[in-house]
C-alpha cells in the first residue's frame, strides 16, 4: 500500500514501521542517566521551577533524592503534590512550565531535565508497586465525582485519603479521561494510562461506575440529594464547528475522535489515514493529530492556523516536534469551503487572514489545498446537560478560588472550568485543591455557602 | 616558552612533574609508558627488604568519594609496598634508567628500623644508577603495624636516626617522605633536617575510612566482610597538603629545605600552587591512576602557558613566591574591609547565596526587591565573609570588593582606616601589647 495511494486507507506501513513510529517519545532514563541529569540541579532556594509547576511539586527535593540514590523517596515527594505525577512527567509541556523557569536556562540555555527525572522516579515507584498513602479512618461521608479524568482522579484520591467514600461516575468505558483517550500515543505507551489509574485507585474507597453519564442517566440534583458533596470534572466534550461550507462531508473528521480511536486501537495498522491530510487548528490537538497521521503513513500533512506562529497554543517544542516528523505548518490561513469530488473530500479552500484594528479578518485572497482527509482541531467546548441552575462563565462552569460552584456542596475543576491552561497538570491541581476545600467544609461541618451567586 | 627544567637537590628532570611512589611506578612496563607520555621523573614503588615480598589483599584495595557526575574527588587505598621481588625491581630500575638517562628515577625504600637493614639495601639501590632515594615514612596501614612507614614517621627521633644512617651509607641524595598523620608537621620535618636529609616530600596518604557499606555494615573497601582504614589521596587532600608544605616552607627551622610537593595534584594549577608555596617540584599519583599518564600533558602545557602569560621564565621565578604571604591569623590586617558584590548580569537567580547568608550567616542578601526575585547584597549587613561567593554556582558572579580607605563601612558606620592593624594590638585582645606611640 505505502504512503502514495490516494484516498483514506488503513495499513499504509509495515508492522515494523508502526512499531517504531508509535514507540516511547522520551524513554525512561536509566539509573546512570538519571544520576547525571540529577547532578545538574542546584537545589535552588524557593526554586523558580517549583513556582512554575501548577501542582507545586518540590522539584529540588525530589531531584536531590534521586541523586542520593533514593528514587522511592523522590516519587513520594512528587505524589504528595501530584498523584498523577507519572502522566504529568510524560505529557506536561515542561518547556513552558518548570523547565522554562529553571535557572540553568539562564546559565547555559539548557534546563535540568525535570520532566524526565520525574518520570524516572515515578516509574521506579509504580513498577515496584510502592504505595505511599493509606486511608484515614472512615468518615461515613459520601462524595460523588463526575468524570474520571485527571481532575476527577486527583480529587477522588485526596478525598479517599481523608477517609470519605467516593463514587466516580464516568460516561466512557474506561477511566482516565484524555489520558486514556486524548494524549498522543507516543507519550503514553504500554497502557500507562490504565496502569496509573489502577495505581491511583489502589488506595481504596473509590468506586468507578463506568457508562453512566450526567444529563443522560442522572442529574446534578440527584447527586446533591444523595451525596455530601459533588465534584464535577467532565472536561470538554463538544467540538467547535469550522463554520465552513461542506464540513459534514465524508472525509472531514473531528481530531479528538480520531486521536481517541488511534489510542484505543491495539493494532495501529487498522486506523485509516489519508494521503494528503490538512489539519485545521493551532493547539496541542492539531499538532498531535498532524504528527500521528504522518506516523500512520500520510504522505503530506499540513497544519493550517489562522493566526501567526507566535499565537499558536502549541509550544515551540511541539511545533518543532511536528516539523521534525515532516509536518508542514502554515499560518494566517482560515478555512472557507471544503471541496468535494464524487461526494468525498478532495480539498479545502483557504483564505488568507490578517489583523486589522486588533481583529482577525480574511483578506479575500484564497487558495486551494488538495486533501483527501481533513481534521478539525479548533478547540473543544463545554457541553453538558442535567446541571440545573449551575452558573456558567465564559461557557464553562463558574468557580471561586477554592473550586466552589454556584450550587451548594458542588465543586468543579479541570477543563470544564475556566481557570488556568487546559492541561493535565492544571486539572490535577484543581481536582486536588477542590478535594482539600471539600475536606475543610466537611471537617468544619459548617453550613456551606454557595460561592458564585 | 617558559623553561620547565627542574633541578631538585641536584636531580635533573625535563619538567617538575614526577610520578609518586605508587602503583603507576611499580614496574618497568608502567614507568616506560609514563616516560613516553612525558613525565619528568618517577619515584619507584617502595622497595622492601630482600626475601619473600609482602603480599597484598586479594580483594578490593580502593574506595572513593565522588563529586557531580562521578568525578573522582578522593581515593582511599589499602595497598602495601611493592609485592614483587627486590632483585626484579632493581634489575628493571637499572634498565629503565639506562633507557631514559634524562629522566629522574628515585628509589623509594622502606625496611625495618634497624641500621643493618638500611646498610644492606642502600648499596644495592645505588648500583642501579638511581638518582636518589626517598624514605617512605608514610604508609599508614599494614606496614605501620609492622613498625615501619608511618610508625617511624610519627616519631621524630626515629626519623632523624634513619636519615642519619642513610646519609652515612650512601652518596645518593636523600628525600624524606613525611606522613600527614601527625599533629604538627614541622616536628618530623625538623627531625629529618637534623638527620641531614637533602629534602622532604609530602604528603603521603591520610588515615581514612572512605565509606561504609550500609548493607553489610562494614567499611569500604570490604574484604570478606571486614574493612580497615586506608590511605586517603586525590583532589580532596590537596588543601591539607598545601598547608603542610607551607608550614615547612615558612618555619624558620626548616626554611630553605627543599620540598617535593605531593597530594591531590590533578591539574597544572594545583602544581603551580604547590610550587609557589615552596615546593621545588611535585609528585602525582591519583590523577594518573584516574586518567592515565597522558594527564601530564595538560599539566606541562598549562604550567608553561601560564608562566608565559605572566612573564615567568623559569621555575626559579615562581618557586616559593607565595611563602612570604602566608602568615598567622593574628597578623592579618583587621582594617581591611571587603563587601560581597553580585554581578546582576551573571546572576541566574538560584537563590543559594541568599539562603546561605540568611540561614547560616549574616542576613545580608535580599531575595525580593519591590516584589521581584532579586539578589543583592545589603552592605550595611555584609561582614565580607565570602560564603556566598563559595556557594554561588556561577563563576565570578559574586566578587569581594575591598573598600577604599577613607570610605564609609555602612555596617559599622566607621570610615575605613588606611593603616594596618592586627589582633596583637587590638583593644579587645586581653594580651594586646601596647601599640607603639
Ligand atoms: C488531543 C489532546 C492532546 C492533549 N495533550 C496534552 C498534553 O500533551 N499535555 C497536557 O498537559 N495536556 C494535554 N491535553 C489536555 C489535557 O488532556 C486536559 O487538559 C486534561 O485531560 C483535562 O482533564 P479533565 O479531568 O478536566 O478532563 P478529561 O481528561 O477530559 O476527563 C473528563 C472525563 O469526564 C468524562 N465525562 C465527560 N462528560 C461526562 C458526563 N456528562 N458524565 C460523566 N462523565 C463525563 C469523560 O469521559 C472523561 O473521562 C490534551 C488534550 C487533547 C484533546
Ligand atoms: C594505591 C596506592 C599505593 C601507594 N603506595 C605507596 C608506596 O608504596 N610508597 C609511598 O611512598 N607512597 C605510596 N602511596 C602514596 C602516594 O605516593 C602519594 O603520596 C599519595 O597518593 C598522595 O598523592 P596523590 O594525591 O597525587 O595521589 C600510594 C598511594 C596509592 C593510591
Ligand atoms: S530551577 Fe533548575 S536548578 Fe533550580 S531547583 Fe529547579 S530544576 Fe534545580
Ligand atoms: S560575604 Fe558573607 S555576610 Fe556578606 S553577603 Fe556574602 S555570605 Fe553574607
Ligand atoms: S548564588 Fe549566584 S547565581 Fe545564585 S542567586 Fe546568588 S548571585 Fe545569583
Amino acid at each position: 500500500m505505502g504512503t502514495t495511494q490516494s484516498g483514506i486507507h488503513r495499513g499504509r506501513l509495515t508492522p515494523a514501521e508502526y512499531e517504531t513510529n508509535f514507540s516511547d517519545l522520551h524513554p525512561r532514563l536509566d539509573d546512570h542517566e538519571a544520576l547525571v541529569a540529577a547532578d545538574r540541579c542546584y537545589f535552588c532556594h524557593d526554586a523558580p521551577c517549583m513556582t512554575a509547576c501548577p501542582t507545586s511539586i518540590d522539584i529540588p527535593l525530589f531531584i536531590r533524592q534521586i541523586s542520593t540514590g533514593n528514587p522511592i523517596g523522590s516519587a513520594k515527594t512528587i505524589f504528595d503534590q501530584n498523584i498523577l505525577g507519572g502522566m504529568c512527567a510524560r505529557v506536561c509541556p515542561t518547556e513552558t512550565l518548570c523547565e522554562q523557569a529553571c535557572v540553568r536556562n539562564t546559565a547555559e540555555h539548557r534546563p535540568v531535565e525535570i520532566g524526565r527525572l520525574q518520570r524516572y522516579a515515578t516509574d521506579v515507584a509504580i513498577s515496584e508497586n510502592q504505595h505511599f498513602y493509606e486511608r484515614a479512618a472512615r468518615t461515613g461521608k459520601a462524595i460523588a465525582v463526575v468524570g474520571a479524568g485527571p481532575a476527577g482522579l486527583a480529587c477522588a484520591h485526596r478525598l479517599a485519603m481523608a477517609g470519605h467514600d467516593v463514587v466516580i461516575f464516568e460516561a466512557r468505558e474506561k477511566a482516565g479521561g484524555l489520558n486514556e483517550y486524548g494524549i498522543a500515543t507516543y507519550k503514553a505507551v504500554d497502557d500507562f494510562a490504565q496502569r496509573e489509574v489502577d495505581y491511583v485507585l489502589a488506595i481504596g474507597g473509590i468506586e468507578v461506575k463506568n457508562g453512566l453519564k450526567l444529563g443522560r442517566d442522572f442529574t446534578l440534583a440527584d447527586l446533591t440529594a444523595n451525596f455530601d458533596a459533588v465534584f464535577l470534572g467532565m472536561g470538554l466534550s463538544g467540538v467547535n464547528a469550522l463554520g465552513a461550507e461542506g464540513e459534514n462531508l465524508p472525509g472531514v473528521y473531528d481530531a479528538v475522535d480520531f486521536i481517541a480511536e488511534l489510542r484505543q486501537a491495539t493494532d495501529k495498522a487498522t486506523v485509516p489515514v489519508g494521503r494528503r491530510v490538512v489539519v485545521i487548528g493551532g493547539g496541542m490537538t492539531a499538532i498531535d493529530a498532524a504528527v500521528q497521521t504522518k506516523l500512520l503513513g500520510a504522505e503530506e500533512v499540513t497544519i493550517c492556523y489562522r493566526r501567526g506562529k507566535e499565537h499558536m497554543n502549541a509550544s515551540p517544542f511541539e511545533q518543532d516536534l511536528a516539523a521534525s516528523k515532516g509536518v508542514m505548518i502554515r499560518h494566517w490561513l482560515q478555512p472557507k469551503r471544503v471541496i468535494a469530488r464524487d461526494g468525498q473530500v478532495a480539498g479545502i479552500e483557504m483564505e488568507y487572514t490578517e489583523i486589522q484594528d486588533g481583529r482577525l479578518v480574511g483578506t479575500g485572497e484564497t487558495g486551494v489545498l488538495t486533501a483527501d482527509q481533513i481534521f478539525k482541531a479548533i478547540g473543544q467546548t463545554f457541553e453538558a446537560a442535567g446541571l440545573g441552575a449551575l452558573a456558567l462563565s465564559g461557557n464553562r462552569i463558574a468557580i471561586d478560588s477554592e473550586g466552589r460552584t454556584s450550587v451548594a456542596n458542588v465543586w468543579a475543576g479541570g477543563d470544564c472550568v475556566k481557570a488556568g491552561e487546559d492541561l493535565t497538570v492544571t486539572s490535577v491541581a484543581q481536582g486536588r485543591d477542590a478535594a482539600d476545600s471539600i475536606n475543610r467544609m466537611l471537617a468544619a461541618g459548617a453550613q456551606p455557602a454557595a460561592a458564585v451567586a | 616558552m617558559a623553561d620547565l627544567r627542574n633541578n631538585f637537590v641536584g636531580i635533573k628532570s625535563p619538567n617538575p612533574f614526577w610520578l609518586a611512589s605508587a602503583p603507576p611506578t611499580d614496574k618497568a612496563y608502567n614507568v616506560e609508558r609514563a616516560f613516553k607520555a612525558g613525565w619528568g621523573g618517577v619515584v619507584w614503588k617502595t622497595l622492601g627488604e630482600e626475601g619473600p615480598p609482602v603480599v597484598n589483599v586479594n580483594g578490593p584495595r580502593y574506595g572513593a568519594i565522588w563529586g557531580a557526575d562521578r568525578r573522582l574527588l578522593g581515593l582511599n587505598n589499602i595497598e602495601l609496598i611493592t609485592d614483587r621481588d627486590l632483585y626484579t625491581n632493581l634489575r628493571e630500575m637499572k634498565q629503565v634508567k639506562m633507557n631514559w638517562p634524562d629522566r629522574a628515577l628515585i628509589a623509594s625504600i622502606m625496611v625495618p628500623c634497624e641500621e643493618e637493614s638500611w646498610k644492606a639495601i642502600l648499596p644495592l639501590v645505588e648500583e642501579t644508577g638511581a638518582d636518589g632515594i626517598e624514605l617512605n615514612f608514610g604508609c599508614p596501614h599494614g606496614m605501620s603495624e609492622r613498625g615501619m612507614g608511618a610508625a617511624v614517621g610519627q616519631v621524630p627521633e626515629y626519623i632523624e636516626m634513619v636519615v642519619r644512617w642513610c646519609k652515612q651509607y650512601t652518596r645518593m641524595p636523600v628525600i624524606t617522605k613525611l606522613t600527614p598523620n601527625i599533629t604538627d608537621i614541622r616536628k618530623p620535618a625538623r627531625a629529618a633536617k637534623a638527620g641531614g636529609t637533602d629534602a622532604v616530600s609530602l604528603i603521603n596518604t591520610i588515615n581514612s575510612i572512605v565509606s561504609v557499606d550500609l548493607d553489610s555494615f562494614a567499611p569500604n573497601p570490604t574484604v570478606g566482610g571486614k574493612g580497615t582504614h586506608g590511605g586517603y589521596c586525590g583532589p580532596a587532600v590537596k588543601p591539607i597538603a598545601l598547608n603542610m608544605v607551607a608550614e615547612i616552607a615558612r618555619d624558620p627551622e626548616t626554611y630553605g629545605l627543599p620540598i617535593s610537593g605531593i597530594g591531590g595534584v590533578t591539574t597544572w594549577r594545583d602544581a603551580a600552587e604547590f610550587l609557589v608555596l615552596g615546593a621545588g617540584n611535585v609528585q602525582v599519583c591519583t590523577a594518573a591512576m584516574t586518567y592515565g599518564f597522558k594527564i601530564v600533558q595538560e599539566m606541562i602545557t598549562g604550567l608553561s602557558d601560564w608562566m608565559d602569560a605572566k612573564g615567568h621564565r623559569s621555575l626559579d621565578d615562581i618557586c616559593g613566591r607565595a611563602v612570604p604571604n602566608v602568615t598567622d591569623w593574628q597578623y592579618l590586617n583587621l582594617n581591611y574591609i571587603a563587601k560581597a558584590h553580585i554581578d546582576q548580569d551573571a546572576c541566574i537567580k538560584c537563590g543559594r547565596c541568599h539562603i546561605a547568608c540568611e540561614d547560616t550567616s549574616h542576613q545580608a542578601i535580599t531575595q525580593f526587591v519591590d516584589g521581584v526575585r532579586h539578589f543583592e547584597v545589603m552592605e550595611d549587613e555584609c561582614v565580607g565573609c565570602n560564603l556566598c561567593v563559595n556557594v554561588c554556582p556561577v563563576e565570578n558572579c559574586i566578587t569581594m570588593v575591598g573598600l577604599e580607605p577613607g570610605t564609609l563601612d555602612q555596617r559599622t558606620g566607621k570610615t575605613v582606616d588606611p593603616n594596618y592593624a592586627n589582633w596583637t594590638t587590638h583593644p579587645n585582645n586581653p594580651m594586646a601589647r601596647q601599640a607603639a606611640e
